[in-house]
């Protein structure tokens, strides 16, 4: 049975809702006064260059840092999200770059990670890899040999459906994608682009931190770019372009460009 | 759960269905373990042509019996290794387990049970200490476990004056003693090595330890109480290092502060050449048994056929060598694939 929620019509509220969000290390100021929407059934493209705050912001969704002021709404309701626990028991699930697998396990026990599925205080390995097997196929992630085996052996792409499919495996209602295609090749990074369109279609909240505009305008219902800290842009996708989201990451606004050349 | 549930592939899922089930994953796994095992049976071939004293009963029980120890303290530094750590503790957990049980039933008539006890605990107590510094001080496990080895084994020379103290007869039982026909080191060896196996295969805190190994980041960012994982497999590692301790006393009737000075290397030797990565997840208990047997079996067939103990030495060092050389190049083989 797929663990992810049937079509769900597109509600007034957003899922997520972060308002006046800041956050500072010592001097830096990281965040300030950020506000983002994430709604449900739709991908908003999350932009910015180096250092605009985009891990960060995501962290504080994510439940590793904690905000020093603003609030973050859960369907509608102030939440708190003090750790990764907390996040996942809300429906958040975040699939970071590099760090969303562990090398030496197999696909199974990836997707079923600080999560097992016990019976009788043992490990109910059948349980799990019927599981793991539904989900990987109502995603259609049908390339790999065997789910029982360790996911050093993937390919890229491989690797990147599988850190989805873990994160959608937990009835989870807004995904956060760090970098997804990052590293991958061409028909790789469609592979993962189609995954990240079939969730939405599955009704969750999907929210695509990428460096490749060209990545964020495929798939991207809405678009989101932090400059230095500050939410400078967010809007449909459609009320972009190339040119402005690049204006927009470069210089934190549009149609004032610099003078000078 | 039957294997005939297990062959039949749900509709729409045959792609991923047609791949290997974890059964056959599972062979595939012991099939990796096959080369130190091919080793073993080599050796003992070897050892049955070459001395008629070999393979007899009370050889291979007096075989079983010597690997006892190293093995039961394998199980624990197996789970250590596997999360990436490793407890250098172990040999001075040894010592002070030996003399503690010892003194209290000596000094204070204390049961003997319960004195056994008592070495069993203090080995775990020095766990909860490993485990807290590594997790909660923060300190690599190398330097964490280097400092109370030589925090513990000086506690157990301070508390002796460096004088072994000699046990009543009677706590010779988990030394001596038998089972029926078995001697009880070997029955504590099968039971830890059961323990431990379905510990490591078939639990959470097996399965997260494995994950720690592999990645602490990916673990952690899990959901996975890393801390809490940490500390019960340094726990672990000392309750068996205390059992251990609480064995070599017995076996020799006698809490000596010296004694276990050559387990630590060897257990961890024992581990390695079972296949454990000293970078963490992976490893296994089995693995860690066969280690131990052919280590044992290095030594006993080099006193079988007098070859000196300088020799076994060397030969331990280059079947070590040799082990990791070829662990490593399997491992070469499988990320070039």
């Amino acid at each position: 049975m797929a663990q992810v929620a049937p079509e769900v019509k597109v509600a007034e509220e957003p899922l997520l809702k972060v308002r006046g969000l800041d956050k500072h290390f010592g001097p830096v100021q990281a965040l300030s006064k950020v506000d983002l929407d994430l709604p449900a059934g739709q991908v908003t493209g999350l932009c910015g260059d180096n250092g605009a705050g985009k891990s960060v912001l995501t962290k504080c969704i994510a439940g590793i840092h904690q905000p020093d002021a603003g609030q973050i709404f859960w369907e509608g309701r102030p939440v708190e999200i003090r750790s990764a626990r907390d996040a996942s028991r809300l429906g958040i699930e975040t699939v970071y770059q590099d760090l969303a697998l562990a090398d030496n396990l197999d696909i199974v026990q990836n997707m079923f990670l600080g999560r097992e599925r016990v019976r009788r205080g043992f490990l109910d390995e059948d349980e799990m890899e019927r599981a793991a097997a539904a989900t990987l196929a109502s995603l259609r992630v049908t390339t790999v040999r065997s789910i029982r085996q360790p996911v050093a052996t993937l390919s890229g792409g491989q690797r990147q459906s599988v850190a989805v499919a873990k994160a959608v495996m937990w009835n989870s209602k807004l995904v956060i994608l760090d970098e997804p295609t990052a590293a991958l090749g061409v028909m790789q990074t469609q592979m993962v682009l189609d995954l990240v369109k079939r969730l939405r279609d599955h009704g969750v909240a999907v929210m695509v931190i990428s460096h490749n505009l060209n990545d964020v305008f495929e798939v991207a219902d809405r678009i989101a770019v932090l400059y230095l800290g500050r939410m400078v842009a967010q809007d449909k996708a459609s009320a972009f372009d190339r040119q402005s989201v690049v204006e927009y990451m470069t210089t934190g606004t549009v149609g004032r460009a610099p003078v000078e050349t | 759960m039957t294997d005939a549930q297990m062959a039949e592939p749900a509709p729409g899922h045959a792609a991923i269905e047609a791949g290997e089930p974890y059964r056959r994953a599972w062979i595939r796994r012991l099939l990796e373990q096959l080369g130190p095992f091919l080793f073993v049976l080599v050796l003992g071939g070897a050892l049955t042509i070459a001395s008629p004293h070999f393979l007899t009963i009370t050889n291979i029980s007096a075989v079983f019996v010597q690997m006892s120890v190293i093995a039961i303290l394998a199980v624990g530094q197996v789970m250590v290794i596997i999360t990436a750590g490793i407890d250098l503790s172990v040999s001075s957990v040894v010592a002070l387990s030996g003399v503690l049980s010892t003194m209290v039933v000596v000094n204070d008539h204390w049961s003997i049970p319960l004195g056994m006890a008592v070495g069993v605990l203090v080995g775990g107590g020095v766990g909860v200490i490993n485990g807290v510094l590594v997790t909660k001080v923060h300190l690599p496990p190398f330097i964490a476990t280097l400092g109370t080895l030589s925090a513990v084994g000086g506690i157990a020379l301070l508390i002796t004056n460096g004088q072994p103290i000699a046990a009543p007869t009677s706590f010779d039982v988990l030394g001596d003693g038998q089972v029926g026909p078995i001697p009880v080191p070997i029955v504590l060896m099968a039971i830890v090595a059961a323990v431990g196996w379905f510990i490591l295969s078939r639990t959470t805190l097996g399965r997260s330890a494995y994950a720690i190994g592999s990645s602490y980041e990916t673990a952690r960012l899990s959901g996975i109480r890393v801390d809490r994982v940490l500390i019960a497999v340094y726990v672990i590692q000392g309750l068996l290092a205390g059992l251990g301790g609480v064995i070599v006393a017995s076996r020799v009737v006698t809490g000596d502060p010296a004694a276990g000075v050559n387990y630590n290397l060897d257990a961890i030797a024992a581990v390695v050449i079972g296949g454990a990565s000293l970078f963490g997840g992976e490893g296994t208990v089995i693995g860690g048994l066969i280690g131990a047997l052919l280590m044992e079996l290095i030594s006993n067939g080099g006193d079988l056929l007098n070859i000196s103990n300088f020799w076994q030495n060397f030969i331990l060092g280059v079947v070590i060598i040799a082990a990791v050389a070829y662990d490593q190049v399997r491992r070469r083989a499988l990320q070039s694939r």
